[in-house]
């Protein structure tokens, strides 16, 4: 503790970005809220377009903000705004999210690993003398024994699930390797090496921008050859949320991967110096840990 | 006392004034104050809401509104009671107090602070504007499902369940933003010398609280987010027809759910001893122990969330397992009861506002923790379940444990936020009129869920009018008596007896040590505890 | 302290103000199972230890508040943590009381009246299967000679008792047409499901109570000791009918119960040879128009006009008015027909809970009453082609 204490904690300028951020996020979820009211009712139809409109101009506002507030950020660093007490606050910040995010995951996760475990199961052990599915096995993976859903018919169609040694193979590679890269890159950027930094950086990039590829390829396989969909069933379900939520933080982490290389061209980091490179790396790692479980338990077993 | 400046502003030449000041702020006494008022004001509306309610029960019959309009408006006054009310007050104080407590110069993330507050009005918005469409034609009102999103009731219903969900993530970013800034300013900005066994009680109780949001907001956006895409995508989460399952919502909302109801009260479990002991003027008693008990209902409160919906059926060994589990908690909780009693014994004790609450807090609490224990009984809990006896349970907890414990904290440290002191007569007025309104609005309740009397219903079989016509006319006593409180805090910003820097006699903490109110700048040097 | 003595007070007065009235009840009603009695010793056994040890440490607390205030010049000791052995000795033999409480004293009759609770199926002579739906309930026999009858069972309290506009009876709310009937003394195993979302039967005085999920057969079982008529409620909110789906079962001696089955039986007889006979407009009109009224007037209102947005009107609405039948003599999508016997959203199926006469009744009585005149007729034997 005492370490600190003979330097100054820098407490920012008031900022307006945090207001008009969550005033785009606002426009954002209700503008998707009316653009999807139709599915409920006929007679709301026309608020999809209005609602379109709230959505392109909540998703403005946020990238601007973040743009912004991100910007600002950079220029403090930059100018030296911070020490090693801030960093702290930085790094441990960064932590805490992270673990946020893995607690998100596992919500997904646990979703599986119920239905495969106890509910699917359990439709097929019912008292055979009234049971209502008089055929249905239970084994997974499995798109359920179909029925009426709140007037709707459902009919569980064949179901063929997404074999793990084909794109699923390629892209654990991918990432696995780009986990590598940068951990190369990271010792570039200690031993103040800017040449290997970049390079190691760029690989990374590419590596994810690969694997990104590589999963539309499979979900358009799925959706086009396969007829495997979000609607079928339990498999379905789990497979495109999981598969999808992570394919979203990899565009992110990618994202950031860029900006990070654009600020090692520019020369921002230091050795001693480059929270924002290692807080992107240690999302980039859990990125990919998260990917493996997904290899495991969605692809593989 | 050190003598190094340790926060370095740049306000001083260009500080924003007026509304701008607030918008833009990063300063965590004004956040602190905007949360605060923010909860106050939720508090009023989500307690009108429920007026309607009570106004409905009073008699048999419909009276006033329809069954849909009644199921929205039970939903709504829950979800804006805990998540708008009572999470905000709770940050509200983390934020004023905190960093005054640990001798912080500022929040660790102010910018991201002030994110944190600003979601929550739209997420209030978010909440009640179905309510204002259905006037216009838009949509059939708020949800309707109560705040617990059961499906598949909330796939069938209409724009209000989605309004709802998202309100719930936004609610659910800010929780989440809260408690990264105060963990991390708990681990990076103590005063030099404060090691973590000497936090304060209320810094120890937030810890874990942050911990316990981190841990499980992040489930329940989840859950939520399975709820939308079965509403509009077409997945199968929650229906038999492919695979899935609703009871699987219950369990994945409950693993928040139960966590939930300590995150709410950890804080309160760590300022009332603050209270007690300043008003016993002697040191509390069992630091540690209540320590480590926070500890313990932490790791608890995420392996029994079952208990909750033991009569949706499961197999004999897990009814089993949530059942002991569920008891287990008392235990913990039995060792804070007997530390607080303990810091009160022998003391020197004088009864202010805030120790008229902390101590009522401590009766009523014990009440609906006690009949806690009992719903934890899995045949038992097949009648209790669902049944306004639960309802009076959790007002027990939630009211008494949590609104009653947050306006023990208000008297507390109003005069410290202020700087002025407020009416003694009427805060202790408004003391007496809670605590019995409460319970003349409550106790019946019980009496009502044994007699048989399903919760979330408009209109109910003759034999408990009387019951429930005693119930509303107390809540509404209990909804005016609430004036009182307001008007004690506005009068008290406004101006009166000036208060010293102690305030309490016997007061201990370093927020003590400064002048009330604080400086801008809480400490801009650091004091270093020895 | 005063504190305690004003809730004492009022806590004491609100007891008085109610003993005034006639009718109240301080604890759960009369048990009529074993698994209710059960359930009542244990609750009644819990909270007689929670009452105690409410008090014990309210009255060390009350002792203090006395005692040890500053106005009675009482000054503050510093209490030292237990340190030596027989002191942490000491604080620990309360922990260990509590864990008995916790384990041992409520641990194990809990135990037991679970194990009782859950085993449904052994020693159990009859099943019969409970369906909940929006806002109803249907009741399925299973096996014996019972086997077959099956029949759904409607709120009958007016809307004008609701309303306050009539008298509202002795049963307000908890009465309905068709009750379920059981025989005493028998094991009945209960096999619980639901159609749209879930509910939950429950019937206090038999101490059971499973929710009704949608797609999963839940079980539990009663075993009615004394006759009588036993009342109880939905308790699982499920939409605005929440309130309204009111459960009576009359428990009959085996004698009685024998005859109730062979008359009940006799009626469906009835019913389903009457889906094969022609109707003429007017009796199906007539039959038509109480199914409304039951079923249906709940949504869309005694007089057709709903309850827009979420209930639309029937009187005028394009479904109502327009074809049922294709060219192909196959009902048409999105018809009058589809739309009763699928539901769609909101609007629950009604296959599995009306007859084929009741359908077609109820079909023709919106196309030619409420407003609607289209003129037209369907019979219940096209209404039993259809459902193939
Ligand atoms: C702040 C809120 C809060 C708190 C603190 C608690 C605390 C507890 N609650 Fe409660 N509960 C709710 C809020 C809360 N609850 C809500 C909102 C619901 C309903 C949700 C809904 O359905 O809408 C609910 C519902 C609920 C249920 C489900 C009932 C049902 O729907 O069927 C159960 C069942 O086990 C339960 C149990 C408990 C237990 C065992 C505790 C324990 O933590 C209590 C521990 C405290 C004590 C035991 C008393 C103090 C101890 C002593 C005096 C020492 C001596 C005592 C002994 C050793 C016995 N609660
Ligand atoms: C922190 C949480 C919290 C708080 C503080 C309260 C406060 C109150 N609650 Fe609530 N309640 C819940 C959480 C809470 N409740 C939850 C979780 C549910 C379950 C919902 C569900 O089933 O899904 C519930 C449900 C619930 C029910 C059951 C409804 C049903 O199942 O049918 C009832 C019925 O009596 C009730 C009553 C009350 C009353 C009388 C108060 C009173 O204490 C309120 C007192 C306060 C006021 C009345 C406000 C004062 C303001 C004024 C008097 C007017 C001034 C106004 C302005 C200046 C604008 N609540
Ligand atoms: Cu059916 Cu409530
Ligand atoms: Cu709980």
């Amino acid at each position: 503790m005492a370490t600190h204490s003979n330097d100054q904690y820098y407490v920012p300028h008031g900022s307006i970005y945090p207001v008009v951020l969550s005033a785009g996020i606002l426009s954002l979820a209700a503008g998707f809220i009316f653009s999807v009211a139709i599915d409920k009712s006929k007679d709301l139809a026309y608020l999809q377009a209005p609602g379109k409109w709230m959505m392109y101009i909540g998703f403005g506002l946020i990238l601007a903000m973040v743009f912004k507030w991100m910007g600002t950020i950079i220029t403090e660093s930059v100018t030296g705004k911070y020490t090693k007490w801030e960093d702290k606050s930085f790094r441990v910040g960064m932590i805490v999210f992270i673990c946020s995010e893995v607690a998100f995951f596992a919500a997904f996760f646990g979703a599986l690993f119920y239905m495969r475990i106890i509910s699917v199961p359990d439709l097929a052990a019912f008292d055979p003398l009234f049971t209502p599915y008089k055929d249905f096995l239970g084994t997974w993976p499995s798109s359920g024994p179909g029925g009426m859903v709140l007037g709707t018919e459902y009919k569980p169609g064949h179901l063929n699930p997404m074999g793990a040694w084909g794109l699923p193979a390629i892209n654990t590679a991918l990432l696995l390797t780009s986990g590598a890269t940068i951990t190369w890159a990271h010792w570039a950027l200690i031993k103040n090496d800017r040449k290997q930094l970049i390079i190691g950086m760029a690989l990374t990039v590419a590596l994810g921008i690969a694997f990104l590829v590589c999963q539309a390829t499979e979900y358009h396989e799925a959706y086009t050859e396969m007829g495997l969909t979000l609607g079928s069933g339990a498999y379905g379900a789990t497979f495109f949320m999981l598969t999808g939520f992570h394919g979203f933080h990899v565009t992110l982490g990618t994202i950031m991967l860029i900006v990070i290389l654009l600020r090692c061209m520019k020369g921002h980091f230091t050795p001693e110096h480059h929270f924002g490179f290692e807080g992107v790396a240690w999302y980039w790692h859990f990125v990919d840990v998260v990917w493996l479980g997904l290899f495991i338990f969605v692809y593989w077993l | 006392m050190s003598t190094t400046t340790v926060a370095h502003h740049e306000e001083h030449h260009d500080q924003p004034t007026g509304i701008m000041r607030w918008l833009t702020t990063t300063n965590h006494k004004d956040i602190g104050t905007m949360y605060l008022t923010f909860s106050l004001i939720m508090f009023l509306v989500g307690g009108c809401m429920i007026l309607g309610i009570r106004a409905e029960l009073f008699k048999p019959g419909l009276q006033l509104m329809n069954p849909e309009f009644f199921n929205q408006l039970i939903g709504v006054h829950a979800l804006i009671m805990i998540f708008a009310a009572l999470m905000p007050a709770a940050t509200g104080f983390a934020n004023w107090m905190i960093p005054l407590q640990i001798g912080a110069p500022d929040m660790a993330l102010p910018r991201l602070n002030n994110w944190g507050f600003w979601l929550l009005p739209p997420s209030a918005i978010l909440l009640t504007l179905p309510f204002t469409l259905a006037l216009f034609g838009i949509g059939d009102g708020a949800l309707a499902t109560g705040w617990t999103f059961y499906p598949p009731l909330s796939v069938q219903g209409g724009i209000g369940v989605d309004f709802a969900i998202f309100a719930v993530h936004l609610l659910g970013i800010s929780s989440v933003m809260g408690s990264i800034n105060i963990i991390v300013t708990l681990f990076n900005m103590r005063a030099p010398g404060m090691t973590l066994m000497k936090m304060p009680m209320f810094a120890w109780g937030w810890l874990i609280t942050a911990f316990l949001l981190v841990a499980t907001i992040p489930v329940l956006a989840g859950a939520v987010t399975m709820l939308l895409t079965d509403r509009h995508f077409g997945t199968h989460f929650f229906d038999a027809a492919g695979g899935g399952d609703p009871i699987m919502f219950q369990h994945l909302f409950w693993f928040f759910g139960h966590p939930e109801v300590y995150i709410l009260l950890l804080p309160v479990w760590g300022f009332i001893p603050q209270i007690l002991e300043t008003f016993s003027r002697k040191p509390m008693y069992g630091y540690k122990a209540q320590v480590y008990s926070f500890w313990a209902i932490g790791a608890l409160s995420v392996v029994v969330w079952a208990h909750h919906f033991f009569t949706a059926g499961m197999p004999v060994p897990a009814l089993l397992y949530f059942m002991y589990s569920t008891m287990a908690i008392s235990l913990p909780l039995a060792v804070l009861f007997f530390c607080w009693i303990k810091t009160m014994w022998n003391g020197a004790m004088s009864f202010e506002t805030p120790m008229l609450f902390a101590v009522g807090w401590i009766i009523l609490f014990g009440i609906g923790g006690l009949t806690g224990l009992v719903l934890a009984d899995v045949a038992a809990d097949a009648q209790y379940h669902n049944s306004y006896f639960v309802v009076a349970h959790f007002h027990y907890t939630l009211f008494a444990g949590g609104i009653m414990g947050i306006m023990a904290g208000t008297y507390y440290w109003l005069p410290k936020m202020t700087g002025h002191m407020y009416s003694e007569k009427l805060g202790k007025l408004h003391f007496w009129l809670t605590a019995i309104s409460f319970n003349l609005t409550f106790i019946p309740q019980f009496f009502l869920g044994l007699a048989g009397m399903p919760r979330r219903i408009p209109d109910y079989a003759l034999q408990f009018a009387e019951f429930n016509m005693i119930s509303t006319i107390a809540a509404f006593t209990l909804g005016l008596s609430q004036l009182l409180f307001v008007y004690n805090i506005v009068t008290c910003a406004r101006g009166g007896k000036k208060a010293t820097d102690e305030v309490w006699e016997g007061a201990k903490g370093l927020e003590w040590t400064l002048p009330s109110p604080p400086p801008y700048h809480s400490f801009t040097e650091q004091p270093i505890i020895k | 302290m005063q504190v305690l003595r004003k809730i004492g007070l009022s806590f004491a007065a609100m007891l008085i103000s109610i003993s005034a009235y006639a009718d109240y009840s301080w604890n759960f009603p009369e048990p009529a199972t074993p698994m209710a009695l059960d359930t009542l010793h244990v609750h009644n056994k819990f909270m007689m230890i929670i009452g105690v040890i409410f008090v014990a440490v309210l009255a060390v607390m009350i002792y203090s508040i006395f005692a040890h205030r500053k106005s009675k010049g009482n000054k503050p000791v510093t209490d030292k943590a237990p340190s030596t052995a027989v002191e942490i000795f000491w604080t620990l033999i309360p922990f260990a009381i509590l864990l008995l409480i916790d384990f041992v004293i409520m641990g194990i009759p809990a135990y037991h009246s679970v194990v009782m609770m859950e085993d449904t199926r052994d020693k159990a002579t009859m099943v019969i299967k409970i369906t909940g739906s929006q806002w109803r309930w249907q009741y399925e026999y299973m096996d014996g000679d019972a086997k077959g009858i099956k029949f759904v069972s409607n709120l009958t309290t007016t809307s004008d008792q609701m309303h306050n506009l009539a008298e509202k009876g002795e049963h307000y709310l908890l009465e309905v047409d068709n009750h379920l009937v059981l025989p005493v003394g028998e094991k009945v195993r209960v096999l619980m499901t639901s159609t749209d979302v879930l509910h939950n039967w429950w019937v206090p005085q038999f101490g059971s109570s499973r929710v009704a999920v949608p797609g999963f057969i839940r079980e539990t079982w009663v075993q009615v000791e004394r006759p009588g008529v036993y009342r109880g409620q939905c308790k699982e909110l499920c939409g605005k009918g929440h309130g309204y789906m009111p459960i009576v079962v009359d428990a009959l001696p085996m004698a009685e119960y024998k005859t109730w089955v062979a008359t009940k039986k006799e009626e469906l007889e009835k019913a389903s040879a009457g889906a094969d006979k022609e109707w003429t407009k007017e009796d199906l009109i007539a039959t038509g128009k109480g199914v409304y009224e039951k079923n249906c007037a709940v949504c869309h209102q005694v007089t057709g006009a709903g309850l827009p947005p979420a209930f639309p009107p029937l009187t005028g609405s394009k479904i109502a008015n327009g074809p049922i039948f294709g060219a192909d003599g196959k009902y048409l999508k999105d018809s009058h027909l589809d739309r009763v016997l699928n539901g769609i959203r909101v609007m629950p199926s009604w296959k599995a809970v009306l007859n084929d006469t009741e359908i077609a009744a109820v079909i023709t009585y919106e196309r030619n009453a409420l407003g609607n005149s289209v003129g037209d007729v369907l019979q219940p034997s096209q209404v039993k082609a259809a459902r193939q």
